[in-house]
Parts: C-alpha cells; structure tokens; sequence
C-alpha cells in the first residue's frame, strides 16, 4: 500500500492540543500501528495504552475520528477512507496525558454498582451445577464477555450529562451477578444500582451497544436492572 | 463524538417532541380560554386557523404528539418488556406511524 496518512493526535493533558503527524499507509494496518508508529518513529514522548493486540486486554481504546473505537482491532482502511486519521483520549475519563486517560473511575463505579462477586457456597462444597440452557445463566452469560475497555462509558451521553453515573460497563456486570444463581449479594446490589446514579439514569440511546467492539449489548442488560428494580420496588425490597 | 444511529436519533426526537408539546399547551389553554371568553372570538381565531400554513404547523404538532406517544410507548416496551434485538425496527415503526399520523392530518385539512 502506498502513500501516507495524515495524523493528528491529541498531545498534552486536558488542555493539550492536536499535532498532526505524516504516517506511512501499510497494507491491514490499524489504528494501533499508526500510534506506535508516531511513538517509535516520529516522537518518543507520546504517550498511550496498549498490552495484547488482540482484542483481549481492552487497554487501546481511544477515540479515532469522533468515534471510541478498540485501535488494535479497526482497520485504517476502515475508518480513514479520506486519508485522515484524528486519534484523541478516550472521552468521559480524565486525560493523564496524551492519549492515556485516568481509568480510576470507571472501575470504581464498577465496585459501587456491586460489581464483587460474593459466594454463597465454601470452596469445601461441590462445584454448583447450572445448566448453560438455563434462562438466567444465559442472561449472565450475554454480558460476561466485556473486557472492560471503557468504550461504552466514553460513547455514553449520560456520563458526559451526569459524571456520577455508573455507566453501562459497571451495570452490565451488576446485570450479569444479579444473574448469576452462586452470588449472595443480590439485595444489596439491586440496592445500589436503584439510586440515581444508576440504571434509572439510562436514557435508552443505546450508544454503548452501537460501539461496543465484543458486540455485547449494555442497554439491554440496564434495561433487565430497571425491571429487576422495578419488581424489588413493588414487592417492597429496595 | 458522533451520534449518527438510528436510537439516538429516536431519543431526540422524543425529548424535543416533548419540548414542542410543552411549549404548545399554553397557546392550547389560550385557545380553549377563547371559548369560554365568547363566540366571536373563538370564531375569528378559527377563521384566522384555517389559513394553509397554520394547516401545516398543524400537521407538525400532530407529528409531534405521534412521535412522543410513540417514542413513550417503545421505551416503555423497552424497559419492561423482555429485551428484543430488533429495537431499529420499533424507531423505524413508531417513526413511520408519527409521519403517517401527520400526513394522514395534512391530507384531510385539504
């Protein structure tokens, strides 16, 4: 693949700015290799996140053109047709600096939303038997797969609106223990997502479904949380 | 950040429906006001009302309260129904529904 890309990254804290940068085209090269390159090549002082390259730690997302976007999974030939790229710190979470942002938050909210599994059996008893057909356990298994790159949270209008909000991926891992048959913590987790920074908040945009790259979908399990609040309410267990 | 997807779209329709309509309900009262107030009245702001572009505002506001009522009823479907995957298909339905219900309006004001 011939010709370069033109590339402007987002460098410095909050209140940085964009330089751009000439990057080479390279024939499946992601978004990824483009920052690495810039790093390696053009400037050793950037700064950014990345560990497997697969699509497994969730620790390369930033936005690239106005979009969350996981880099070492999209394509530049996908998403800088024009032969532009703009790469900027994940959006909703505190730039540290360049293009790495201060998780601290988003795995906190994680925490608050009774995030921590808490058995009910010792680890002297037997494995406990769920059948995978099992209607909750598929609930809980539509969710389990998030690799907690922040994506959603950043894509999610509601966080921007309401910086308490606990934001899709912490509710949908409350949304998968609610679910999850072995946890013993379900009144007090139900508890915690009920309050108004929780499920009650979501506006059904369902931004955190449209870019979520392990194509699992938040909206649905926040959805499941309100009717699981719901229920509680009426029968007077909140 | 780009929001161009059919949800999103959906909510904003929805909120700024809603803010259309509450905008419109004081001018509502005025009118229904107008009626009580005497016959004359009333009947020169109806005269005033049947010129075609109130017609078309009209027609708007109709689209407004079908795209409210609808975009309610699918958030309600949404939020308390089980989860169904084909929730572009409901904007797509309940925005059909809202411009047919200002169409339907328009072509019977003529």
């Amino acid at each position: 693949m011939q010709g370069t890309l033109s590339v402007s990254v987002w460098r410095g804290g909050e209140a940085g700015s964009f330089q751009s940068y000439e990057v080479p085209r390279r024939g499946n090269q992601t978004v990824l290799d483009v920052v690495t390159y810039v790093q390696r090549k053009l400037d050793g002082s950037l700064s950014y996140r990345f560990a497997c390259r697969v699509g497994m730690c969730g620790s390369c997302a930033m936005m690239v053109n106005g979009r969350p976007r996981w880099t070492c999974r999209t394509r530049v030939s996908r998403v800088a047709s024009s032969g532009k790229l703009t790469i900027a710190p994940l959006r909703n979470l505190p730039v540290i600096k360049d293009l790495t942002v201060d998780m601290t938050d988003f795995f906190d909210k994680w925490a608050k939303a009774g995030g921590v599994f808490k058995p009910t059996a010792t680890r002297a008893e037997d494995f406990a038997a769920i059948r995978p057909t099992d209607s909750k356990r598929r609930h809980a298994d539509a969710g389990i797969e998030c690799i907690g790159c922040g994506i959603c949270y950043a894509a999610c209008d509601v966080v921007a609106w309401k910086p308490g909000y606990l934001g899709p991926a912490a509710l949908n891992r409350a949304w998968t223990l609610v679910n999850d048959t072995r946890d013993g913590n379900g009144a007090a987790r139900l508890r915690a997502v009920a309050g108004d920074d929780g499920c009650l908040a979501c506006h059904s945009q369902q931004g955190c479904q449209e870019h979520c790259p392990k194509h699992l979908n938040p909206t649905a399990a926040i959805a499941g949380l309100k009717r699981a609040v719901a229920v509680a309410a009426l029968k007077g267990r909140l | 950040m780009r929001r161009d997807h059919p949800t999103w779209w959906a909510f904003a329709v929805h909120r700024l429906s809603g803010v259309g309509l509450a905008l419109f309900l004081p001018v509502h009262f005025y009118v229904l006001a107008l009626a009580i107030e005497g016959e004359a009245r009333l009947e020169s702001f109806l005269v005033w009302s049947s010129q075609p572009w109130v017609k078309v505002a009209e027609a708007g506001l109709i689209f407004l309260l079908a795209a409210h009522l609808t975009g309610g009823v699918r958030l309600l479907a949404l939020e308390f129904l089980p989860w169904r995957d084909w929730q572009k298909t409901l904007v797509a339905v309940s925005g059909g529904l809202s411009f047919g219900a200002g169409l339907l309006f328009l072509v019977n004001a003529y």
